[in-house]
């Protein structure tokens, strides 16, 4: 069974994650999201091995494995590489002001503790605060996602956003099918990686950005020429 | 043997073959093969249905679309077989990106496939992720910066929808975990489904939000729609068929397993009604946005949209009748909407070019093709004869029948499309023809042979078809 302690740490490393999350969002250069990201990730091992201990469930050690190798080690490097060939060590490129972002993170912790907490009433204390907890960095991945203008800042967000999915899954008592669905992520995730690294993507290509709009709109070009 | 684990066999199998297969007319000889292998065991599931395991299972409702996907994606190998031929010859494709798209093929069927049989909403999660990480390849396989857009803002679009949808699953196995003590047993349909009345409401409500916007961004429903018309345009045509024709299905038939979760509870807030905004929502926008396409396949991909709110709509109202309707739609959009893009593909390829206002006259120059393409827009409009007339003549009436004034959106989105699809067809199908009028030396086949089958679904469809799509419909809930 659970005692205190078990639940102190596991708190503890859920809440730190969370805040890597938060240290992502003001990270002025590149290379400071990179090394945030690449905490957040040793982290979520981290949490991963102990509920691994905690529930005893030897098959979650492999995804504390995937984390350390795959998401702390091997994603961290070759987005150096691929910041270093494109020549965006410098800035993030923010869409909207770091303090606004801050604060709409906030605004967003606070939202997903008012959508859990009342819902999970039923389930045990750990479950429903770990809960709260991915749901917050789910929300800040993705509005890293929206609020970075340049390509790799997004993937970060995508996979800071995949951290929160991780600490939920193992924190969810006796889930099956954790270390499947880890793979197939870190699959996505380096599908993505080496999709920037062929095909150079630096910025991201949405309908956002004004100036793409006349090239990428193939059925506006008729119109406007 | 189990007749699921050949359906799911004959693509994979296919998939090493192909790769290692130099020779491009055998190769899509082969891809044709193995899809109509896959169809002809996807047939024998009418005759015996296998008993459900741990992990695949067969019901009334994903036997019609297994059936479904694996007959289009064998008319869609047809069609390719000579849309490749003439990319080669034009040099657009390389003999090794075209090994490589016949084996990412077999491997977007397997995973469609994989994603409607299996009996865990784990393994569903990771098949529908495969069969979006594929469909993102061959989007960009053309290798323009165009494509290579298109199928980055895509790729980065659906990541965010399957990040959403995992998280949803994981609730949804919270929601499960107390009632049904945990392990595999908790994450499969069928238990999920048969004890879903003791699950707590209260998770199960947060659980459908997160699928919904996760699945609901694979079917393209407006708001989550913006990578669909982008994708279609820039990929590969039989790409842009096999998109439209089942990868949205097998998004919808995610989110309509979860809704059934939804309707064995009665406590939780009625998945209908979203699926009636998002979907009343994406009829109209869609409706809208199909007068300013300046490219014919933007133009099909947004009527997509449209056909897709049209189908959530309907199961939006829920009931046996609406259900049934919302059923034969999806049946029936596939079917039309991928003898289009059969028909689009030639066209374009003789005609060199995507552009409307460099399309003039075709049932001139290409009468075949042309006659061919009017009888689809015809049907896609939903106007009588064809099949898509009775099915969305039978949304409405279930709509009136429930709740009278939400017809009215519905029939002015209906209106609106027609008018667009109308304006188009008569500037692209008559007139004085443009452009090239070479003859174009292709199977018509596999459209005609879709046009056939919707046009006799208009006014007959065999007795079994309709029994087994009433139960399907009462499966469905309120």
């Amino acid at each position: 069974m659970r005692t205190g302690f078990e639940f102190d740490i596991a708190h503890t490393i859920s809440t730190s994650v969370l805040l890597l999350s938060f240290a992502l969002l003001y990270q002025r250069r590149m290379v400071g999201v990179l090394h945030a990201f690449t905490v957040q990730a040793l982290l979520v091992g981290a949490a991963a091995a102990w509920q691994a201990y905690i529930q005893d469930a030897p098959h979650l050690y492999i995804t504390a494995l995937i984390a350390w190798v795959f998401k702390a080690t091997i994603i961290p490097l070759a987005l150096h590489s691929i910041i270093r060939r494109l020549g965006i060590h410098r800035t993030v490129e923010p869409v909207v002001g770091i303090n606004l972002t801050l604060l709409a993170g906030v605004a967003l912790v606070i939202l997903s503790i008012l959508l859990v907490f009342p819902v999970a009433h039923a389930s045990t204390a750990l479950t429903r605060e770990n809960l709260a907890l991915a749901l917050s960095i789910v929300l800040l991945g993705l509005l890293m996602m929206i609020t970075r203008r340049n390509a790799v800042s997004q993937v970060i967000g995508f996979m800071s956003l995949e951290n929160g999915l991780v600490l939920a899954a193992v924190g969810v008592k006796g889930m099956p099918l954790v270390v499947e669905m880890s793979v197939a992520f870190s699959v996505l995730v380096a599908f993505i990686v080496f999709g920037m690294f062929l095909f150079r993507i630096r910025e991201r290509f949405d309908t956002l950005d004004l100036q793409y709009l006349e090239t990428f709109r193939g059925d506006h070009q008729g119109e406007r020429r | 043997m189990n007749p699921v684990l050949l359906i799911l066999g004959i693509p994979l199998t296919a998939t090493v073959i192909l790769a290692a297969v130099p020779n491009r007319t055998i190769a899509a000889r082969l891809n044709a093969l193995a899809s109509l292998a896959t169809f002809i065991t996807a047939l024998s599931l009418f005759v015996a249905r296998p008993a459900p395991t741990l992990f695949l299972f067969i019901d009334d409702f994903n036997v019609y679309l297994v059936v479904l996907t694996s007959f289009v994606a064998f008319t869609t190998s047809w069609f390719s077989a000579s849309y490749i031929e003439h990319e080669v010859e034009i040099g657009r494709l390389t003999p090794i990106s075209l090994r490589f798209y016949h084996a990412m093929y077999q491997i977007m069927t397997f995973s469609m496939l994989l994603a409607l049989v299996a009996n865990n909403i784990g393994l569903m999660w990771v098949a529908i992720e495969a069969a979006t990480l594929t469909t993102v390849v061959m989007v960009s396989l053309y290798r323009t910066q165009e494509s290579i857009e298109a199928a980055w803002k895509y790729f980065i679009l659906a990541s965010v929808g399957i990040a959403m949808a995992l998280f949803g699953t994981i609730l949804i196995y919270l929601a499960a975990q107390p009632v049904l003590t945990g392990g595999v047993e908790a994450m499969a349909w069928i238990a999920l489904k048969a004890r879903a009345a003791e699950f707590d409401a209260g998770i199960l409500n947060l659980a459908f939000v997160f699928l919904l916007i996760g699945y609901g961004t694979k079917v393209g429903l407006v708001p989550l729609h913006a990578w669909l018309p982008d994708a279609h345009a820039e990929g590969p045509t039989p790409i842009s068929a096999v998109l439209s024709g089942l990868l949205l299905n097998v998004g919808l038939y995610a989110v309509l397993r979860f809704k059934m979760i939804l309707a064995g509870n009665a406590h939780v807030i009625d998945p209908g009604a979203l699926l009636l905004t998002m979907g009343t929502t994406s009829l109209l926008f869609a409706g809208l946005m199909l007068y300013r396409r300046r490219d014919i396949k933007r133009l099909f991909a947004y009527s997509s949209i449209e056909h897709m709110g049209i189908i959530a709509f309907s199961f939006g109202i829920g009931g046996p009748l609406a259900n049934f309707a919302g059923l034969l739609h999806m049946a029936l959009h596939s079917l039309t909407k991928s003898a289009i893009f059969f028909a689009v593909g030639h066209i374009a390829q003789v005609k060199g070019t995507q552009k409307l206002p460099e399309i003039r006259g075709l049932t001139t120059s290409h009468p075949a093709i042309g006659w061919g393409l009017v009888l689809g827009v015809i049907a896609i409009a939903g106007l009588p004869p064809m099949g898509l007339f009775m099915s969305e003549f039978l949304v409405v009436t279930s709509a009136m029948a429930r709740q009278p004034w939400l017809a009215v959106p519905m029939v002015i989105g209906l209106a609106i499309a027609f008018g667009a699809l109308a304006m188009r067809l008569q500037q692209v199908a008559f007139g004085e023809p443009r452009g090239s009028s070479a003859p174009v030396s292709a199977s018509l086949v596999p459209m005609y042979l879709h046009l056939a089958l919707v046009f006799v679904a208009g006014f007959w469809l065999p007795g079994p078809l309709v029994t087994w799509f009433q139960n399907v419909a009462h499966l469905l809930g309120k």
